[in-house]
């Protein structure tokens, strides 16, 4: 019985003082996390979406709240005029959450182009989501009221063969940068000026 | 004592070498060693976990019970892993990128749950520190060694942090890719070890 006790209470102990070790490590390294993530994922997507910004993107950034969402917008100028932004949407996918970056038209409520930010997908399998541009390919110019689900679901995207998980992850972020979209458009069009 | 000190960190240097004398630790072996660099970054992350596992458990030996020890050692582990996971990504964010899943790999590790049970359950923390740095050390060598092979041979540079390759074979040298694809691990990995069985001998 005391044995049964010792082990009890030393595995206790020490995985409590563990999660409170990486809950602490957690904090202290988010900010910088964030900076790294911001610097070598979203401001290459964002490059990619938009080669021929006018202005940076990254230094106008802005953060809406309403509710319980927090977004954060990369505002910018397309070459034809009409403004455009970009923000960062998850699915979950196979490997765990995956990160879209949409680029928005704001005039023509259409798609300019997507792109995987971060992934932890199999690499060679669902990690073409991110290196076989084909497949995001297919969201450039689809209008925000699109049905971004998979063709097998009533949709209009083709999942990737062999990495249908993926692909619906991915469709699942879009639909969700939809469904956010449509909430705080008149928002975000207001905080552009 | 410190003779013994000396001896416990130099065996991890050569008599026990973990991936050519233990053959333990394989699977990054033979994964992240494409190059110099990757090499290194993943020789370092798991030294970092063996020294600080290491300690911990010889502080601890006699009060984890021995029937739940590989669950504690575990835990321990896991937790420095971790650790060493955010701090790359918030530190080396590129390096994180190149070596991914076999960072959070370093857990199950045999060579950190194998000094673990065979070192640092039985010894007191100084020693066990030594053996950590001595192994991990060792470790790294290897992957680095093993690494400059591959790179050498499969892309005709050795290059580390930045860009510029501090290593060139001249411009004739034609790079067979083989070397670094998979394939080209274990060829390599193969190589090596008979090359120290060789030297051994004598």
């Amino acid at each position: 019985m005391r044995e049964m006790i010792s082990m009890i209470v030393v595995l206790t102990v020490l995985t409590a003082v563990s999660g409170g070790l990486l809950a602490a490590v957690k904090s202290g390294t988010e900010v910088q996390i964030e900076n790294q993530v911001l610097k070598f994922q979203k401001a290459p997507a964002i490059q990619d979406i938009f080669p021929e910004a006018t202005n940076d993107p990254l230094a106008e950034r802005f953060t809406i709240k309403t509710g319980d969402i927090e977004l954060q917008v990369f505002p910018t100028l397309l070459s034809d005029g009409s403004k455009a932004i970009a923000f960062e949407t998850k699915g979950g996918a196979f490997g765990g959450p995956i990160g879209l970056m949409v680029g928005i038209n704001l005039d023509t409520d259409e798609i300019v182009d997507v792109r995987v930010t971060t992934h932890s997908e199999t690499p060679g399998i669902g990690s073409r989501a991110k290196e076989d541009l084909s497949f995001v390919a297919q969201f450039s110019g689809l209008k925000m009221d699109t049905n971004f689900a998979l063709k097998g679901d009533g949709g209009v995207i083709d999942a990737m063969s062999g990495a249908s998980v993926t692909s619906k992850g991915v469709s699942i972020a879009a639909a969700q940068a939809k469904e956010i979209y449509q909430k705080l458009k008149p928002e975000i069009v207001k905080q552009m000026k | 004592m410190a003779q013994s000190l000396a001896k416990e960190f130099t065996k991890g240097l050569w008599a026990e070498i973990p991936p050519f004398r233990l053959v333990l630790g394989l699977c990054p072996v033979l994964a992240v060693t494409k190059s110099v660099e990757n090499g290194i970054g993943m020789g370092v992350a798991t030294t970092f976990v063996l020294v600080f596992s290491n300690l911990l458990i010889s502080l601890l030996r006699n009060v984890i019970p021995s029937k739940v020890r590989i669950a504690c050692y575990i835990v321990i582990i896991a937790t420095f892993v971790t650790i060493v996971e955010l701090v790359m990504q918030a530190y080396t964010y590129e390096l994180f990128l190149k070596l991914g899943i076999f960072i959070p790999l370093i857990v199950v590790n045999c060579i950190v749950l194998g000094r673990a049970e065979a070192f640092a359950s039985k010894n007191g923390p100084v020693l066990s520190i030594a053996d950590g740095m001595g192994i991990g050390i060792g470790f790294t060598l290897s992957l680095a060694a093993l690494g400059a092979v591959r790179e050498i041979l499969g892309n005709g540079t050795i290059t580390i942090w930045g860009g510029t390759p501090i290593f060139e074979m001249g411009a004739n040298f034609l790079p067979f890719r083989f070397m670094i694809e998979a394939p080209g691990a274990f060829v390599g990995l193969g190589l090596m070890l008979c090359m120290m069985n060789l030297i051994g001998k004598k």
